[in-house]
């Protein structure tokens, strides 16, 4: 049977992690690399790296960084942020990433979804969408979830799909940092709209919310970040949960 | 040992190579008859698309030199779809190794199958130390059919050849490479023949 995923997300700033960590054997907390080790040994199914400088000048850092990670981690991987062209995509791609996740630039040129997946298949292009409801509406944000467009999500992600698409990583703003649980509501109706996998994101705080989102939505995988790197949440602890829970995972 | 990588116009190769190498291997990417033929194994990788990828196999003329490879040769992924007979993708003619054709999943679920699934009825030595509980990472949406020659099958919508084995040819249309402890095993277990 298909498992349901569970992917950790790492904030990257010039080639080290942002958020503390206090896993007490990882030689080096900054460190993506020892970090993502740790997390393939505890069993994640994928993980995600988030570039949040994304400066030009950070470009060269990154490709190097996805290098190393290529070299160390035996499980697929995406990386994203300030991804604007083909040619971004490909010196990622070249560099041993699996997947690129691309959100304010798909955004702007949506054409940038169907030509990555033209050139380097669906299977690499994950849309990512920061999404807030607003006025009765789910609404797509761009730029860090700072600026709002006028797109709803629910045209988008239709829209994404058609493009070319192989996956939504779906972030509501609303949920992201409050630790109460995953937007239902949003990413089932999402999950139901398209017939891709969706990653749900931002709200995860209990073991619970896992299984909450795996029984009452159709995505494919939950994605957290600060749960997993305060080790509030152990990878393993979470797994033999949602197995109890009888939520189909990848037990090590 | 000497390993080749085939080069052709597929991606992909870079995360096999790492694999080799995080095993204590070294290997070479090449698309050399020379060194293809007298490599003691050989790796036939691929992600994209049936007949662009044949095409080039032809022009390149590496289709007949697989063919006639006598060496342990594994494919992966869509090289396990190009050692079939035919692939419904965009109506290929493939290499003929395996006697089953590919198709495309019926759009009952998700499509690609993308994640982690378990493996079934395991057989020989490509699987050692491998049981049926342990999962793999798979993306495709086109699937070999069951055959006699299948020797790990997976379900998603319904069975298909997980892994596949004739002489010295095997395949698997999972990603060992990505698929950690139990494709690194996989592989080893490949490069151990």
């Amino acid at each position: 049977m298909l498992k349901k995923r569970i992917i950790p997300c790492l904030d990257i700033r010039d080639g080290r992690t942002v958020k503390g960590i206090n896993f007490i054997d990882i030689r080096d907390a900054g460190d993506p690399v020892e970090l993502a080790k740790r997390y393939v040994q505890e069993g994640a199914d994928e993980l995600v790296f988030l570039d949040i400088t994304a400066t030009h000048e950070n470009r060269k850092t990154l490709s190097v960084l996805v290098e190393k990670i290529s070299r160390e981690i035996n499980i697929p991987f995406t990386v994203g942020g300030g991804i604007n062209s083909l040619a971004d995509v490909s010196v990622i791609i070249k560099a041993g990433a699996d997947k690129v996740s691309i959100n304010s630039s798909a955004v702007k040129r949506p054409e940038l979804i169907t030509e990555i997946a033209e050139q380097f298949g669906s299977q690499c292009v994950v849309v990512a969408i920061d999404t807030k409801f607003v006025n009765g509406e789910w609404i797509v944000y761009v730029h860090g979830g700072r600026i709002p467009t006028e797109i709803k999500t629910m045209d988008w992600v239709k829209q994404v799909e058609e493009l070319g698409a192989g996956e939504i990583l779906l972030t509501s703003m609303n949920n992201d940092g409050m630790k109460t649980g995953f937007a239902l509501e949003i990413t089932n109706s999402v999950s139901q709209a398209v017939n891709i996998p969706v990653i749900a994101s931002g709200g995860a705080g209990t073991k619970e919310h896992f299984k909450e989102v795996f029984l009452q939505t159709k995505a494919s995988a939950a994605l957290a970040a600060s749960i997993f790197h305060f080790g509030e949440i152990p990878i393993p602890d979470l797994k033999n949960y949602l197995q109890t829970e009888k939520i189909p995972v990848r037990c090590l | 040992m000497q390993i080749a990588i085939i080069k052709y116009n597929a991606g992909n190769i870079k995360s096999v190579e790492n694999a080799i190498r995080r095993l204590g291997y070294e290997c070479m990417v090449t698309d050399s008859p020379e060194l293809i033929r007298n490599a003691s194994k050989v790796i036939f990788p691929g992600v994209g698309e049936a007949s662009s990828a044949m095409q080039y196999l032809k022009k390149h003329h590496l289709d007949t030199l697989i063919k006639s490879l006598t060496q342990p040769t594994l494919g992966i992924c869509l090289g396990q779809q190009l050692m079939c007979k035919y692939s419904e993708e965009n109506d290929t003619e493939c290499l003929g190794i395996f006697d089953a054709d590919v198709k495309k999943f019926p759009p009952e679920e998700l499509v690609p199958h993308m994640g982690w699934n378990n493996l079934e009825n395991l057989k020989g030595n490509l699987f050692n130390g491998i049981s049926d509980e342990d999962n793999v990472y798979f993306v495709h949406s086109y699937y070999a059919e069951l055959s006699e020659e299948t020797i790990a099958a997976c379900k998603y919508i319904l069975p298909f050849s997980a892994a596949m084995q004739k002489d010295n040819f095997y395949a698997t249309q999972f990603h060992p490479e990505k698929s950690a402890w139990v494709g690194e095993r996989i592989l080893k277990n490949f490069l151990e023949l």
